[in-house]
């Protein structure tokens, strides 16, 4: 499959694991990018929740059918099974309650996919281990005080985090370099120490 | 009843645009089943129609009007001579693009504005209905809309859209005839009137009724007009379609027409003033039983109440598209009322947008020029016409 090129890396990483004309809900939809990208290259029937306003009316403005919510308050009002994929993109580390956000997304969802900011990336323990500070990085750019991102995981606490709570990992993509279209190099050796970002597909163990 | 009217008869004029004005006798034949119990007909109905059905007939709009509103949506009222209460929404090139669209508006039954309501003459008797008029609810007004959209040939509905009572009208449109509806945008409403508006109604309706010129209801035959109340009724209710802080951009605490106060009961301040007008000039375009009538219509709407308590239940299997909007500063419908819908909606995994428009209008903001909400009803609007195939013009 081919992307436009504006498309953010993980987005096209993302869009390649969804079959085409399913039921898809975008959790952090942004203006849209993924469920346009989605709609035209899947032909998906997409949903979107979106935190802020201005993200929610560009994206109804383009079409989209979104809602303004947040993934840690407003999946409870979905029925069970409603759709085939729920997507939550570099946001479940801004979530006040992750596992709970986990298990409602393979509630709503039959399947799930993830991404986020792998904090086991070697840079990130140089950073650490030289510097004594925080780490800031391009996908981490705040100081501690001002990050959104409240529950930051390595690549090895999310795959325990799946253990335990009985998610199965259908597919597990760890990725560095920078994130534009083609940018990207998949990572398959050591990824929780070579692997910048992770993208994650999760069903439900049976 | 010699003279009674055949269904379906109907007086049409079209203007030079090709706007149509016509008035529907409807439930001739078969009367209309109202919510009270009672069998209601024949009544007339008077709409306006905008721009041509196509052939496959899959491009008709519906605009559901207001408490006070008429079919006069985009043209000038030929009574008024004042353009149409939603003419920077509905025209040639608007959002609802009536060179692309076949618009139908109608006054709801129960008005005053051309439609059968409490003023009109009882075939039986001769006289004005007063209050023999049947209460009718929101849904007894979607009811006589179909049997408009029957009359005038239109099977499905590619939108039913509306502000205020007219939201309620495209919810009620949505659980009454859900396979007829292609796309709904009810906009700052709710699913179901609440206890602060009903007690607004309820003020309205007791001035009305305290005015002596009332007469009970029956003041058309008494030679007399509630002049007086209907006019305190309008002043009260303007007051909540506002905000206090347009209200406080508009006036704030300016004096009218004096340089200081006049230790009197005279409309000292600006916005004294200005809701005096506001309630006069209503009074010579509205009658005050179909306010009492319309008015309950809209406290006695309560979707979930006729869906088991559930509102979820009401909306269960939708196709229908929604696209919900209301205004920040809106405090007679606030966001609250649009997000219940929304999870309800949701909760039936129904296809749904919703967007809250950022003003300080208030709940008035959906008759304004609103770049947001045009801007979002129009990509929504495309976004339909794109799955609906109706294409471009």
């Amino acid at each position: 499959m081919s992307a436009p090129s504006d498309i953010r890396g993980d987005l096209a990483l993302i869009a390649e694991m969804v079959a085409p004309d399913t039921r898809v809900l975008d959790i952090g939809c942004g203006d849209g990018q993924l469920l346009e990208l989605l709609g035209r290259s899947r032909r998906v029937d997409g949903r979107g929740i979106e935190i802020g306003q201005a993200g929610v009316n560009a994206c109804v403005a383009r079409g989209l059918s979104v809602i303004q919510g947040d993934a840690d308050n407003d999946l409870k009002a979905y029925p069970d099974e409603a759709f085939d994929y729920v997507i939550l993109s570099l946001t479940l580390q801004a979530t006040r309650n992750p596992r709970l956000v986990l298990n409602e997304m393979l509630r709503i969802g039959r399947r799930a996919i993830v991404s986020f900011p792998n904090f086991g990336h070697w840079r990130i323990r140089r950073w650490l281990l030289f510097r004594g500070t925080m780490p800031m990085t391009d996908a981490l750019a705040d100081p501690w005080y001002a990050t959104p991102n409240i529950h930051l995981c390595t690549i090895r606490d999310f795959d325990n985090l799946c253990l335990e709570l009985g998610i199965r990992i259908e597919k597990r993509v760890a990725v560095s370099g920078p994130a534009t279209e083609g940018g990207y190099r998949p990572v398959s050796l050591f990824p929780n120490l070579f692997g910048e970002q992770a993208v994650y597909l999760l069903s439900r163990r049976r | 009843m010699n003279t009674a009217p055949e269904s379906g008869t109907a007086t049409t004029t079209v203007d030079a645009d090709g706007a149509v004005e016509a008035l529907a006798t409807l439930g001739a034949d078969h009367p209309l089943r109202l919510d009270c119990g009672l069998d209601f007909g024949p009544f007339q109905i008077a709409y306006r129609t905008y721009g041509r059905l196509n052939a496959a007939k899959s491009n008709a709009i519906l605009i559901c009007h207001a408490l006070t509103g008429d079919h006069h949506v985009a043209s000038n009222n030929p009574r008024t001579g004042k353009p149409g209460w939603w003419h920077v929404m509905v025209g040639p090139g608007k959002v609802i693009d009536t060179d692309r669209y076949y618009v139908v508006c109608s006054n709801v039954i129960g008005g005053c504005l051309g439609s059968t309501g409490p003023k009109s003459i009882d075939p039986r008797t001769g006289n004005p209905y007063g209050l023999t008029f049947p209460v009718i609810t929101i849904n007894d007004m979607v009811r006589a809309q179909a049997l408009l959209l029957d009359h005038l040939g239109v099977g499905d509905l590619f939108c039913v859209i509306g502000g205020s009572m007219g939201g309620m009208q495209v919810l009620s449109w949505a659980t009454l005839f859900p396979q007829r509806v292609f796309a709904a945008i009810p906009i700052a409403c709710a699913a179901r009137h609440s206890a602060q508006n009903i007690a607004f109604h309820e003020v309205g309706r007791q001035a009305i009724m305290a005015d002596p010129e009332w007469h009970g209801g029956a003041y058309l035959q008494a030679g007399t007009n509630p002049r007086a109340g209907l006019a305190v009724a309008r002043m009260a209710a303007h007051i909540t379609y506002l905000s206090e802080a347009a209200l406080h951009r508009k006036f704030g605490r300016a004096l009218q027409d004096r340089e200081r106060v006049t230790y009197g009961f005279e409309a000292d301040f600006a916005v004294e003033s200005y809701l005096r007008h506001q309630g006069s000039a209503f009074v010579d375009r509205f009658d005050a039983n179909s306010y009492l009538y319309i008015t309950r219509a809209m406290d006695y709407f309560d979707i979930a109440a006729e869906h088991g308590g559930s509102l979820a239940r009401a909306f269960q299997g939708t196709r229908t598209r929604f696209c919900l909007v209301s205004f920040t500063s809106d405090w007679l419908f606030p966001t609250s009322e649009s997000r219940e819908v929304v999870q309800a909606l949701n909760a039936v995994a129904a296809n749904v947008s919703f967007v809250e428009i950022e003003t300080d209008k208030g709940h008035d903001a959906f008759l304004l020029d609103e770049p947001e909400m045009f801007k979002t009803l129009g990509g929504f609007l495309e976004g339909c016409a794109e799955h609906r195939g109706i294409g471009r013009r």
